[in-house]
């Protein structure tokens, strides 16, 4: 198939609709609007729905109401939007529905900026919603990556009945590459819903009893055994999912960490570092959660600094850190505010760790 | 013998965890008589609120979802996309329709979602314990207006019938109540009507039920309907606000 140029916020749309969903629910904000703008006329072109939230929280709710009924179904937004989110982000985890959100993300905190930034690392693999669960969250480093990542994130998510976070950054929603689309799946049909997911709601009569998706749970002994009923699909996740990219791991002094579009920076670091005949390595985590903490020991005996390189004041250098199991000392190369980082910012930041001039 | 009443095949055979006295039990009822004579049970799917009627899916025996404070008209909005020819409704509490929820469902109707929503309203927050709600009355005692609900301090209670029925996508609108047999007989009139506006897709569909919170109102089952006859009646009227000529 021909490569396309495409701007990111609109590949993953379309990415989406090839992937057979057919609904979508979102809320205008910045960087992250073209998506919705998107969807709202491709998704009538093949049969589907749109509608244009009254706000966030209306929008998760509208997600998780798609979901719950059986649809293939798409929310994105920026990371001040997710936060709004997050209380339907963890009714659905509580509930087991399924459905695949993007986070275009901004720098913040607060409204912060419309710039890109990498400060929703927590809110992403941390759970930003209350109680105890996992968001699947992915985070890509080229448009074509994350094609295929929201491709394959709707059979996962209903797999796992969760919900997948692809974990983009501003840079990614609007800049443009070359694309390769996957091929158009057939979308689920209203009526064989029962038949594919039993536990969806569609009216007692397709099976002569109710369904019931609910959340509380007012006796703690009973909420107690929901929670560990459902815990151990996420080792299954940790177990299945988790992924990762190294890159010039073998005889690294310095072993960069970074993800998504900060890993494409580095990259252009290491190579300013092999001019001055240092030898610098990455590991780039695909999956953020589950985190790839076994790539740490790819590491070499040459490594004298693992440096995490985010655009935020640290927030995956605590997974890092475990990673690392204080093998090698563990610093952080970051910038905020929607600023970016440079090759040479991060050359430079390598060679004072290791003491070079 | 002729069978002059039957329980609802609507409505699973179990004790309900509402206070007694509590009218929730006979809106569920209604909803559930009217679903069941219109042979709506199979294709039908609710939405529950936060509040105390978050456990009437363990008392409606239709296919329901639990829903975020407020948020039920945004979910079937949703499920109503996914499936246009079931019967969706919301059952939602004051607090969690007139306070929290009140973007979602202003938005919807505005929208003009074709699907009904049951408004319970009994002027106070029950399950948290009785305190001050949007629909509260002035003078209303309750545990966050301990010396009763002022006008100054928290303006008047909000009529959610009469602001929807502004919203030209909202068809059908009317308050009933459930403190006499009467007006029972009445408010199931409203609630088919309210389904017949979903069948026939003309709209967005609101019945307000003035309902009894006896525990929270410290009265007695008998007295809780006795004030709300002469005291909430008075302030939220009775009848059809809005209804479209093809239901009337």
């Amino acid at each position: 198939m021909a490569k396309k140029l495409m701007k990111g916020n609109e590949a993953f749309a379309k990415a989406a609709i090839c992937a057979g969903c057919r609904y979508y629910f979102g809320y205008p904000i910045t960087p992250q609007s073209e998506l919705t703008e998107y969807m709202s006329h491709a998704l009538f072109e093949v049969g589907g729905e749109f509608v244009q939230a009254e706000s966030e929280l209306a929008a998760i709710s509208m997600i998780y109401g798609a979901g719950l009924s059986g649809g293939r179904v798409l929310g994105s937004s920026s990371s001040p939007g997710i936060a709004l989110m997050q209380e339907g982000i963890s009714f659905a985890c509580s509930t087991e529905v399924p459905f695949v959100m993007i986070n275009v993300s901004r720098g913040g905190p607060g409204v912060g900026t419309i710039q890109p930034g990498q400060a929703d690392y927590y809110q992403a693999t941390r759970g930003g919603g209350n109680g105890d669960y996992h968001v699947i969250v992915y985070a890509p480093a080229s448009i074509q990556e994350g094609v295929q990542m929201v491709y394959d994130a709707f059979d996962t998510a209903d797999k796992f009945r969760n919900p997948v976070m692809i974990l983009a950054d501003g840079m990614l929603g609007q800049m443009m590459e070359p694309v390769e689309l996957p091929p158009m799946k057939e979308p689920l049909k209203e009526e064989d819903i029962p038949k594919v997911k039993p536990w969806a709601l569609c009216g007692k009569g397709v099976r002569g009893h109710k369904n019931v998706i609910k959340s509380l749970e007012l006796k703690p002994e009973a909420l107690e055994e929901r929670i560990n009923a459902y815990w151990p699909k996420f080792d299954q996740m940790r177990k299945e999912l988790t992924s990762y990219e190294a890159y010039n791991l073998e005889g690294a002094e310095v072993v960069f960490v970074a993800y998504g579009s900060t890993s494409r920076i580095v990259r252009e670091a290491i190579d300013l570092l092999a001019k001055d005949g240092i030898k610098a390595g990455l590991i780039r985590p695909i999956s953020l959660w589950p985190y790839p903490y076994d790539a740490f020991d790819k590491i070499g005996k040459e490594c004298k600094a693992v440096i995490s390189c985010e655009l935020s004041m640290g927030q995956m250098i605590d997974d890092v850190k475990l990673g690392a199991k204080d093998r090698w000392p563990v610093s952080l190369i970051g910038k905020v505010g929607g600023m970016l980082l440079t090759p040479v910012e991060i050359a430079e930041g390598a060679k004072k760790q290791l003491g070079v001039k | 013998m002729k069978t002059v009443f039957e329980y609802t095949k609507g409505m699973n055979e179990t004790i309900t965890s509402y206070c007694p006295g509590c009218t929730h039990g006979i809106a569920h009822r209604l909803v559930m008589e009217c679903l069941e004579e219109k042979g709506l049970l199979d294709d039908t799917i609710g939405v529950a609120p936060i509040g105390c009627s978050i456990n009437s899916h363990r008392f409606m025996d239709v296919d329901m979802c639990e829903s975020a404070h407020g948020r039920a008209p945004a979910i079937a909005t949703a499920i109503k996309r996914v499936h246009p020819d079931k019967f969706v409704f919301t059952y939602q509490g004051d607090g969690d329709l007139a306070s929290i929820g009140t973007c979602e469902i202003v938005q919807a109707a505005h929208r003009g979602e074709k699907f009904c929503t049951f408004f319970i309203n009994n002027a106070i927050y029950g399950m948290t314990g009785g305190q001050c709600a949007p629909t509260t009355l002035i003078g209303q005692k309750t545990t966050t207006t301990i010396e009763g609900r002022t006008v100054a301090h928290n303006g008047k209670p909000i009529r959610m019938s009469e602001l929807l029925a502004t919203i030209d996508g909202a068809k059908y609108v009317e308050r009933v109540a459930l403190d006499s047999p009467a007006h029972v007989r009445q408010a199931k009139k409203a609630v088919m009507r309210a389904i017949e506006v979903q069948e026939k897709k003309l709209g967005f569909a609101f019945v307000e039920f003035l309902s009894t919170c006896p525990t929270n109102w410290g009265l007695s089952p008998v007295k809780a309907c006795e004030w709300l006859r002469d005291n909430m009646i008075p302030y939220y009227p009775l009848g059809v606000i809005k209804c479209p000529e093809e239901v009337k």
